[in-house]
């Protein structure tokens, strides 16, 4: 289905250039401060596809930390409200992986089940992904697990695979097509070449673990593998899946505004009545409810997982909590 | 701006102020916009998120009737930092509300039974909607029965319509109080809901109980309906999770795979025992 091309390594940069010249912002991974993260770029120079992943996910694209949705002036016992539109500069994700593609399936999931959220929609319309292929993987890894992979296209408009010489140019969706348009002559055709990528053997089957799942609320086994946990939320901020928000209001006397921040259930305030009483009081429940969420609710609420393997929670954990191990566990009924 | 901003409430002015109990008000809230007013439907159950700008929003039901037009009232407990800024608010003042949020409870379906209503202090606000409707609809039911329990005299709300629900001959309703709690001069009962409820012995045939209160008193009064014959079906409660977006996104108010916000707040229970007991 979709269209096959060569992308020659010296033409990345010519591509990087027409989409800066189409005005869009291009954020790719960098090493910049020795950290690899997301960057605005203007050359392929600047793009590191040697790291693995950046430590942070791609949903800041569409999700910002913080985010305002509401502004207000006040003056006596009146209000003057405003709305505020959405800042949604058209961008283009280059470099990621196919991982983080696949994120914003389950964040499309949540943020337009029902109602939809403005926010979220306005910069997903703006922004296309040109994924690269893994290949290789780490310990952490474990996408082919919850039915991704390291060749995966899913969620991306184009996926490169690194071959001999340049990349293989998979054309996913319409929007894709019409990036590779912006340079004709830097997407050759394909001269038939064989797409490699990581090998990555499944750890377990996420069907089986969503069934093993639902018997399991009360086991022991939250509490013992949540016994190091700290409670940090450092897995849910990296997490390209994780969507759980806080409402913040920011004001002082005269004039506020509503803020939209990144929340995690991992913290004891995130279920806390104001009464004292707190449905989850402990992190072995905290744990769980993580669990649960990505592998059981999900599946059943929007017909697919709210995990996408990447591992960034693995590798960003202070305590070394190892998502994969904990899920081969729970999957071994 | 393609899309509305399903974030953004409706300003909507107070006007009226009643203090209810001890750090209990209840307001009553016209729509500013006319348009809003004109669009705006809701149903007994359902739920608003009332916005002290400032401050942010909080969470309360909706505790007027639907029969009730041109006007919505919320009765709230002041105990935080959101609810002390609702409560300093004056008649005049204006905050928001966005709404109405949740499900409902399905009074069509209890056409021809009888309604017995379980009732702990604070919880009587959304029970208040449906008690109203039910009586506006009266000769849809047969017998009406109330019971209403708060720890003292002082911490009853809506003090005027307990005396309007006494007065009528078609509703059968039982105060009580906490031992401890009554005056010299209480008329009512002295004693906890449950044992109040169970001395009472609603019968079960062809009747509905709805249920409310803080999550003691529902513990202790499920037992007792089961032991005089209710089934987990014809009982109704509404769950509290805490809320911030009240539209099924945050992820603050799951039990199970249940959003509060959305498949509740009303639940029978037959369907909370279905849930994993985290609420
Ligand atoms: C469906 C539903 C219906 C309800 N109906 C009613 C009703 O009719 N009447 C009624 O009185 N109540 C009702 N409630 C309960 C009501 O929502 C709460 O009592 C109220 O929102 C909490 O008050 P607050 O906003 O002032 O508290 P907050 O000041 O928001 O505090 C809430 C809790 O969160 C913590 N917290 C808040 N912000 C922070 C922060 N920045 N950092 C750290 N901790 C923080 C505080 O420690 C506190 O324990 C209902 C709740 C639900 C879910
Ligand atoms: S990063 Fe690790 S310690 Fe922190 S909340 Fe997640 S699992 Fe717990
Ligand atoms: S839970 Fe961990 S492995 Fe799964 S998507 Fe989130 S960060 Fe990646
Ligand atoms: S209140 Fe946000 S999901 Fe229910």
């Amino acid at each position: 289905m979709a269209e096959t091309r060569f992308l020659p390594s010296e033409s990345l940069d010519t591509f990087v250039k027409a989409l800066r010249r189409d005005g869009r912002r291009v954020l790719a991974p960098t090493a910049r401060d020795g950290r690899a993260e997301l960057n605005p770029v203007e050359a392929a120079a600047e793009i590191d596809l040697e790291g693995l992943q950046t430590a942070l996910s791609a949903k800041e694209t569409v999700f910002p930390k913080v985010e305002r949705i509401l502004e207000y002036s006040l003056s006596g016992g009146g209000v003057d409200l405003r709305d505020v539109a959405p800042k949604a500069e058209p961008t283009v994700l280059l470099g990621v992986r196919p991982c983080d593609a696949a994120g914003f399936g389950a964040l499309d999931a949540v943020f337009n089940w029902d109602t939809r959220d403005r926010f979220f929609n306005a910069r997903r319309e703006a922004l296309a992904i040109v994924a690269v292929a893994c290949t290789r993987a780490d310990d952490a890894c474990f996408c082919t697990s919850v039915g991704g992979g390291p060749g995966s296209t899913a969620g991306s408009d184009i996926l490169l695979t690194p071959v001999q010489g340049g990349f293989l140019a998979e054309l996913v969706t319409e929007k894709g097509a019409a990036l590779a348009a912006l340079c004709p002559d830097a997407f050759r055709p394909d001269p038939g070449l064989e797409k490699k990528v990581a090998d990555l053997p499944m750890a377990f089957d996420h069907a089986a673990l969503t069934a093993s799942l639902q018997g399991r609320f009360e086991d022991p086994l939250w509490e013992r593998q949540s016994l190091r946990c700290l409670g940090c939320g450092a897995c849910a901020f990296v997490c390209p899946s994780c969507v759980c928000f806080d409402l913040v209001e920011e004001a002082d006397a005269r004039e506020g505004r509503r803020l939209r921040t990144w929340d995690t259930c991992g913290t004891a305030l995130f279920t806390l009545h104001a009464s004292g009483h707190n449905p989850r009081e402990s992190q072995a429940q905290r744990w769980r409810q993580r669990v649960y969420h990505k592998f059981s609710y999900y599946p059943e609420r929007y017909g697919r997982l709210g995990c996408v393997g990447c591992g960034k929670c693995t590798r960003a954990c202070p305590v070394d909590m190892d998502l994969q191990e904990h899920l081969l566990e729970a999957a071994q009924a | 701006m393609s899309e509305t901003n399903i974030y953004l409430p409706h300003l909507m002015r107070i006007a009226k102020v009643t203090r209810e109990a001890p750090g209990v008000k209840t307001f009553r809230l016209e729509f500013v916009d006319q348009a809003a007013a004109d669009a705006f439907d809701f149903q007994t159950g359902q739920f608003g998120l009332y916005s002290a700008f400032g401050e942010g929003e909080s969470t309360f039901c909706i505790a007027s009737s639907p029969t009730r037009k041109g006007y919505i009232e919320c009765t709230f407990r002041e105990v935080g930092r959101v609810t002390a800024a609702l409560a300093d608010k004056e008649e005049g003042d204006v905050v928001g509300f966005r709404g109405p949020y949740g499900n409902r409870f399905p009074i069509e379906q209890w056409k021809g039974k009888s309604l017995v209503f379980v009732a702990g202090g604070i919880a009587l606000p959304p029970l208040r909607s449906v008690i109203w409707n039910c009586l506006d609809l009266r000769d849809w039911f047969k017998d009406i029965t109330i019971v209403y329990g708060a720890r003292s005299v002082a911490d009853l709300v809506y003090k005027h319509e307990l005396a309007e629900w006494e007065a009528r001959p078609d509703v059968n309703l039982v105060v009580t109080v906490d031992p401890g709690g009554e005056t010299p001069d209480w008329k009512g009962k002295v004693g906890f809901v449950p044992p109040v409820v169970e001395a009472l012995a609603p019968s079960p045939a062809d009747t509905v109980a709805l249920v409310c209160g803080p999550p003691i008193m529902i513990k202790l009064t499920l037992p007792v309906l089961a032991k005089l014959g209710f089934q987990p079906d014809a009982i109704y409660t509404t769950l509290e999770n805490r809320m911030k977006c009240g539209l099924g996104k945050c992820g603050r108010c799951n039990t199970g795979s249940s959003y509060v916000c959305k498949d509740g707040p009303v639940y029978t229970l037959a369907q909370l025992n279905a849930l994993p007991a985290e609420y």
